[in-house]
């Protein structure tokens, strides 16, 4: 594999990108592997990279349906933060925004991470106390998160309008300086191509349509697009397909799958520096490197399938954005596309073992699961390697459905009195 | 945004008109007391979640306000059939023959 | 007059001078023209700068694919828009445009160096470099990777245009008004079916307007169209709209439009919408969007001069444009040899006719030889030359794929054709399947997704017989499908220009292939070798290739690359293009302002903001208000000179010592009555209801099925079998329909009724001392005293003359009435109260007063001081479930193992060891304030509050174990200082209820 900087790129510029070589084999399936990984997507690709990374497992393949990927990693909004209320949460996340902070180089890969910081709006009183509450347990644990004053605000992001009359006028932000966006695409292809170069199969276009176990229960393999193949382990990294694969197992998961729409506008010069959200009007936006606003939108209401979504859905969220920055209502609208996100009952992911002996799973991240990319994996791979989950995916359980133990960020932020 | 028939009004109406409600045929058990903690977790939390024909609950909420049951395919979208709350599930094979 | 006008071409006003300015400089065109027209006209070819190497552009299109000749355009202060397509933008006096992406100026633009550096900046290279070092990232490389990027800029300042939304209903939208379209539409039109022609383009007619020289049904292809656009025209039932982009196709035949109302307008007419989004619900489509011409691929074949040829007859036959007068034609496709004879027969000198085949029909190269144009079959070209504008081109004799010695012909145009591409964006947003046809080289229409009917050049017919021919069948056929009748017209053509053609990868060339600059998507400037780059480096499925190069992802979202791109990839991969597959179209078809989504949802149209009877009398009397969900409410009454501390400090005090009126409208209402009423309420809420007698009144804790508090609040029991249920303000419509849901679904057994009304009421709460002493002489038809409406009543009577329902309640500790009347009396009751209250110097209350009163008594906001994860026990208020209950909703879940499990958190009160410090609400409590982060957090504050009345700080938090802690020190660790803190009970002020019972 040829090391990726300045130096070899200017070489290979000279002699016309001959050199370079493929970033991933495209091998076909051997027989059978220690760990299989069902879901060629970020979190797939880096649980096989952390597998082989920390845990000496090389023997591994990563099934992917499509491409590898091109599911929910190269089709959201690549929103990074870790400033969540629960510890165990703010525990996961911070583990991963820790990750990225040196996953280029970790990966030989520019991911391009940017801390350009992520500002969550306050519109309301209910709001304000939400925002405060995060912020003080954030700082006990570590995380950083700081309260703006609207001007505050304005002066961060100067499109923002801090209008006293607006209908939701901002109240106030909490900004995580460390938060950013990063090259989603970039994410998989630099897992893809390390995970490759230690010995990680990668195999595009082979669907999983069953999963083998035996007698004894235990996962012995599945049967795929492309023939058998043995495993003794196996890891569901699916996104929005994981009801229909973990049901092969005969393992029905409190998941239900939405459309979640995003979208860019044409491309302009530097405009807006920061990432802002508001959870109390649905939108989401910063600007690439390439200059498209990314705008991402709120989950339609109903269970589906299909990566498409309504458009009533995108003009709700773009009333939002000019209600916000009235200055980009004569900006256009570019492309506009969709994704299936599995979303749990308390909203929070799902990263363990399963009641069938040697298939583990990894999903529920709902509209979040971009900025949990490397974490998540990580501790994934943990989970799988010994067979028992990290500390800090320890909350992460299916159990939690059965005992109680939720982990509700959602509850947490919501419910206006 | 989609087009769906209202079994009560006998109307095909535009979905803002309606909310979605979530999986049918999930009943509330009679007795929840007498349930395992494992079967009153199926009952709050687990979900079918079909990629294909698929159960669901919509209410009329901008309309007559009731609750109905629905046939949609989670992949096209399609809505398969429409049919009051507490009727028996259609069977679906024979929806599918209707649809070709 | 321009040696480019042709006087004699066009559909253009020739004697209507029209004057804007481009970069500052007045260009003259003529009214019709657009501001590619007229630059060409000008003889200017050059209009922008391409994104990655600054390479200098001109307009290579002449409709809205175009990816170079994006301008700024500014009709005045405030409507500026970036990005904007030349070929589109129709001029009007004293536009100003602007081209972008260049500094310091479009003819010597700094950013050219990319260009030298080409090698370097390879697909994908940014992965591969600017690691580090890795401080670099965010302050070096990424600023001047963003800075480089873009095209245009932002507008800074609000928008002054408006825009419109409309919904419409029609049996047939048809999309695209070419031949196809409109044969399709005169045949739909007069089986009576509502109809809708919606096209982009400022007149109808498509490919019949650079098509003067056809004849149909007799006639000129013009007088005919002019003709048939009557016709329609004349016809009730069918609706024509220009300038309208079809940008979306949803599920079940909903396809939005966006309709440009203004931006060709010299003046705006007062109030005019700019652009107007159009919903319609159509029970047939028809896609009539006609085909995209394709570049051919070859070295520097983006030079500003190089033109796809289909343009360049357009731009003679409907603008009066030459785009050059020396033009030499590159082809593959038959279709260029007409652009070049109609060039020609306008007066340009065509140097040569380049065709990439062996051979082509005799015909052709007959009209070609009359007209004395050099004919090249069997040669390619290979590059370019020319700083600004096209000066020469190669040519190469092929020999199989080989590219023989180059001759170089001087010319100033460069016209050509790589064939054609139906445009099947729409049809894909259906998530309709394509297949590829190797005779047309083209993926065509396969399985529908929706009930629609594709025609003409979308489905790889070409001519304009067969469009015409076609486009009445899917008339017909859309119109029998949506129950109709009609018949095709039959449509005689002559001198029809049909024609075929080979679809190629990157031409054949003598030099190092590996240098070539052949574009495919010139705005991203995406080269041949790029893709090629990608596949070497594994990039095997086009999505990658396309992501990893950028290819198609400029603002023509491929409608120029794609299928280069794809043929070149399949190439390249050594597989058939089928298997490698193709991207997905996703809207909007051309980019489409975010003004238009919005609408009229801006301002305060953006959401409702619900009010309250009474909310006037609040604005009135100086209100400062909070949003709560999507009411506003008078949150404090602040005197001049007063802070929101200071006003509810003097709020507090007046209402604790003598009366305090409060508006409490906004509380959720529902009346639930019928035979089984009470049945219902048992099974709803945690509480018992059987034994609740009627005139008495009980607060109510409803929980979800999960076993968490969800709402609360006083319900009343009007008779045996009706209950006034209130609920919180933010919860009114989710308990409803929570309730709905169990009554319809689960319980329909049940005999109840539900019913919102919420806004059916005005309450006004009046809390004090003299409460009771202010009311009582309003009140007629119930007894006040303590014995005969005693705390926790109601009573149906009549206050002020008003038909109410008078609740005696408390949320303040004090004593405390609750007087309901319909919504139309809000006003006048709280007047009558007002004046009458004077004497007992009545202050107005608002929300936050309300708040601090409510948590000196330790009562709790659902929703501030629960969360979501809170059960009736961790709210210390196990009181309010009904012991002998066997089932209601939410109770199984409170027996689950860590529902049951000690050490939950729990509501507590919290007293400040400093009783002057006010705790940050959300503040985290812990044991330990000295340990290392992360903490071991105990629990939150919930709510906190200066007490005026207790003259001293008082708190509500959820801590863990918190009523095994009473009396324990805690503590809250804040920036710079650890507030120490008393765990105590919930209740700081009169903890007997004495106040309750005056």
């Amino acid at each position: 594999m040829r090391n990726f900087n300045a130096f070899t790129l200017a070489r290979e510029a000279l002699r016309g990108h001959k050199g370079w070589g493929k970033q991933w084999r495209s091998p076909e399936p051997k027989k059978s592997y220690d760990v299989i990984i069902i879901g060629a997507g970020g979190h797939g690709l880096g649980t096989a990279y952390y597998l082989a990374k920390e845990h000496g497992i090389t023997n591994v393949a990563v099934l992917e349906k499509g491409w590898l990927g091109g599911g929910n990693t190269g089709r959201n909004t690549t929103i990074i933060r870790s400033n969540y209320l629960y510890d165990e949460s703010a525990g996961l996340y911070d583990h991963s925004v820790k990750l990225w902070e040196t996953l280029s180089e970790e990966l030989n890969y520019n991911v391009m991470f940017s801390q350009r910081g992520v500002m969550m709006l306050a519109h309301n009183v209910h709001d304000v106390q939400s925002a405060q509450r995060h912020i003080h347990a954030n700082r006990l644990n570590g995380v950083d998160n700081e309260w703006l004053t609207p001007q505050q605000a304005k002066d961060y992001c100067p499109p923002l309008s801090i209008s006293k009359s607006a209908r939701y006028p901002v109240m106030g932000a909490a900004l995580q300086r460390r938060g950013g966006v990063a090259r989603h695409d970039a994410v998989a292809w630099g897992f893809a191509r390390q995970a490759s170069a230690m010995g990680v199969d990668i195999i595009q276009n082979c669907e999983v349509i069953s999963i083998d176990r035996a007698p004894s229960g235990e996962v012995t393999g599945v049967q795929t697009t492309k023939g058998p193949i043995g495993a003794k382990k196996v890891g569901v990294v699916a996104a929005g397909h994981t009801s229909v694969l973990m049901e092969m197992a005969g393992v029905r998961m409190p998941l239900e799958s939405y459309p979640l729409q995003a979208l860019v506008s044409e491309p302009v010069k530097p405009v807006f520096p920061c990432v802002v959200m508001s959870n109390a009007v649905h939108a989401y936006i910063s600007q690439s490197d390439k200059g498209e606003l990314v705008i991402g939108a709120g989950t339609d209401s109903y269970l589906s399938y299909s990566q498409t979504g309504s458009m009533h859905i995108l003009q709700h969220t773009l009333d939002a954005i000019i209600e916000l920055y009235p200055m980009f209502s004569r900006m256009k609208m570019l492309r506009t596309w969709g994704g299936i996100v599995d979303v749990t009952p308390d909203r929070s992911p799902i990263l363990a073992k399963t009641p069938v002996p040697n298939l583990y799973v990894n999903c529920g991240w709902g509209t979040g699961g971009f900025k949990a990319t490397p974490g998540s994996a990580n501790v994934f791979a943990h989970t799988i390697a010994r067979d028992e989950p990290h500390k800090i995916n320890a909350g992460f359980t299916l159990e939690r459905f059965r005992t109680g133990r939720l982990i509700d960020e959602a509850a947490a932020a919501a419910v206006a009195h | 945004m989609l087009l769906i028939h209202c079994p009560y009004c006998d109307e095909t109406l535009p979905e803002p008109e309606f909310a979605y409600a979530g999986e049918a045929h999930i009943d509330r058990p009679a007795d929840p007391q007498q349930l395992s903690d494992e079967e009153w977790r199926d009952f709050l939390f687990i979900r079918t979640n079909a990629k294909g024909p698929h159960y669901e609950r919509w209410r009329h909420i901008n309309g007559c306000a009731r609750f109905f049951n629905a046939v949609r395919d989670t992949v096209s979208d399609k809505f398969l059939t429409t049919y009051k709350a507490g009727e028996a599930r259609p069977d679906l094979a024979k929806l599918l023959e209707g649809q070709k | 007059m321009s040696a480019y006008r042709v006087e004699s071409h066009g559909r253009i006003k020739h004697h209507q001078p029209v004057s804007f300015t481009f970069d500052g400089e007045t260009v003259e065109g003529r009214e019709g023209d657009t501001v590619a027209s007229a630059l060409l006209a000008n003889g200017k070819h050059l209009m922008g700068r391409s994104f990655k190497y600054h390479r200098p552009r001109g307009a290579i299109a002449a409709g809205s694919e175009e990816p170079n000749a994006l301008i700024g355009t500014t009709r005045s202060e405030g409507r500026f828009e970036p990005n904007t397509r030349a070929t589109v933008q129709e001029i009007y006096p004293g536009l100003k445009t602007e081209s972008q992406n260049s500094y310091p100026s479009l003819k010597y633009d700094i950013g050219a160096i990319n260009d030298r550096l080409y090698m370097l900046f390879s697909a994908g290279f940014y992965y591969k470099t600017f690691m580090w070092p890795r401080s670099f990232w965010d302050k070096v490389y990424e600023p001047f990777i963003r800075r480089a990027a873009g095209l245009g800029v932002s507008p800074t300042v609000e928008d002054p245009d408006h825009y419109a939304s409309r919904y419409l209903h029609c049996d047939i939208l048809i999309v695209g008004a070419g031949p196809a379209g409109i044969a399709a539409a005169l045949a739909a039109g007069k089986s009576g079916a509502k109809v809708l022609l919606a096209d982009e383009g400022a007149e109808m007619g498509g490919s019949v307007l650079s098509e003067p020289g056809v004849n149909i049904d007799g006639c000129s292809a013009w007088n005919w169209l002019e003709a048939r656009l009557d016709e329609l025209r004349g016809m009730e039932n069918v609706t024509l709209m220009t300038r309208t982009t079809a940008i979306g196709y949803y599920h079940q035949n909903m396809v939005g439009l966006c309709q440009k109302l203004t931006d060709h307008l010299t003046t705006l007419p007062e109030g005019a919408p700019r652009e107007r989004l159009w919903r319609i619900r159509a029970n047939q489509v028809i896609l009539t969007q006609g085909a995209l011409e394709k570049p051919l691929v070859f070295h520097e074949n983006d030079r500003p001069g190089v033109m796809l040829a289909g343009s360049a007859q357009t731009y003679l036959n409907r603008y009066g444009v030459l785009v050059g007068r020396r033009p030499v034609v590159v082809t593959s496709h038959d279709s260029a040899w007409y652009a070049a004879f109609d060039l020609a027969d306008a007066g340009a000198e065509v140097q040569a006719i380049v065709d990439l085949r062996d051979k082509v029909q005799s015909e052709l190269s007959d009209e070609a030889t009359k007209r004395g144009i050099r004919v090249l079959t069997s040669h390619t070209v290979t590059g370019t030359s020319g700083r600004l504008r096209i000066k020469s081109i190669r040519i190469n004799p092929l020999r199989g794929s080989k590219a023989g010695r180059a001759e170089t012909v001087n010319c100033d145009a460069l016209l050509m054709s790589g064939g054609w591409t139906p445009s099947l964006h729409l049809f894909s947003h259906t998530k309709g399947t394509l297949r590829w046809e190797d005779d047309t080289k083209a993926y065509l229409p396969d399985q529908k997704a929706e009930a629609c009917h594709i025609a003409g050049a979308g489905r790889g017919l070409w001519g304009i017989g067969k469009a015409l021919t076609d486009g009445g069948e899917a008339g017909v056929a859309a119109a029998t499908a949506a129950g109709f009748t009609t018949i095709a017209e039959a449509y005689p053509v002559e001198n029809d220009r049909e024609g075929t053609g080979i679809s190629l990868r990157e031409l054949p060339t003598d030099r190092s292939p590996g240098k070539a600059k052949a574009f495919i998507d010139f705005q991203n400037d995406v080269t041949a070798k790029d893709i090629r780059l990608a596949v070497s480096e594994g990039m095997h499925s086009i999505e990658h290739v396309k992501r990893y190069t950028t290819n198609g992802m400029a603002t023509d979202q491929g409608k120029m690359s794609n299928m280069n791109g794809l043929n070149i990839a399949a190439d390249a991969l050594g597989k058939p293009q089928t298997e490698v597959g193709l991207t997905t179209f996703r809207p909007p078809y051309t980019p489409t302002t975010f003004g238009a989504f919005a609408g009229y949802h801006k301002g305060s149209h953006f959401e409702v903001t619900r009010k309250t009877p009474i909310d006037d009398w609040a604005e009135e009397n100086g209100a400062a208000f909070e949003p709560v969900a999507l009411w506003r409410r008078a949150w404090y009454f602040p005197k001049p000179g007063e802070d929101l501390h200071a006003a509810v400090a003097r709020e507090c005090r007046a209402t604790r010592e003598s009366l305090g009126i409060f508006d409490a409208s906004t509380l959720g209402k529902i009346e639930v009555s019928g035979p089984d009423a009470v049945e219902f309420m048992n099974r709803m809420y945690t509480n018992p209801w059987t034994k609740l007698g009627v005139s008495r009144c009980r607060y109510g804790l409803l929980l979800g099925e999960d076993g968490y508090i969800l709402d609360d609040g006083v319900i009343g029991r009007l008779s045996d079998d009706k209950f006034h249920v209130t609920t919180t303000t933010g919860g009114a419509a989710r308990v409803l329909n929570m309730m709905e849901d169990y009554l319809q679904t689960e319980w329909p057994d049940l005999k109840v009724w539900l019913t919102s009304t919420t806004e059916q009421w005005a309450t006004i709460a009046l809390n004090g001392p003299n409460a009771r002493n202010l009311l009582e002489p309003f009140v007629e038809g119930q007894d006040m005293s303590d014995e005969a409406f005693p705390h926790m009543s109601v009573s149906q009577c009549t206050v002020a003359g008003f038909p109410a329902r008078l609740f005696r309640i408390s949320f303040t500790g004090e004593l405390g009435f609750e007087v309901n009347v319909p919504a139309r009396y809000g006003r006048a009751l709280w007047e009558n109260l007002w004046e009458a209250g004077q004497q007992y110097d009545v202050c107005p209350y608002g929300t936050e007063t309300m708040h601090v009163l409510r948590a000196e008594k330790g009562f709790i906001i659902v929703g501030q001081d629960t969360d979501g994860t809170v059960t009736p026990d961790d709210a210390g208020m196990s009181w309010a479930v009904g012991k002998k209950k066997t089932d209601f909703v939410g109770m199984r879940s409170l027996s689950r193992p860590d529902i049951a499990a000690p050490g939950r958190k729990q509501l507590v009160g919290l007293l400040t060891r400093d009783s002057k410090t006010v705790l940050d609400e959300g503040a985290q409590i812990v044991a330990d304030p000295k340990q290392p982060k992360p903490m071991k957090m105990l629990g939150h504050v919930t709510s906190s509050y200066w007490s005026e009345t207790l003259g001293r700080s008082v708190a509500l938090a959820v801590v863990q174990g918190g009523r095994d802690r009473m009396g324990d020190s805690l503590y809250v660790p804040m920036p710079g200082k650890d507030v120490e803190v008393e765990v105590t009970g919930t209740v700081f002020y009169d903890p007997e209820n004495a106040r309750l019972k005056l």
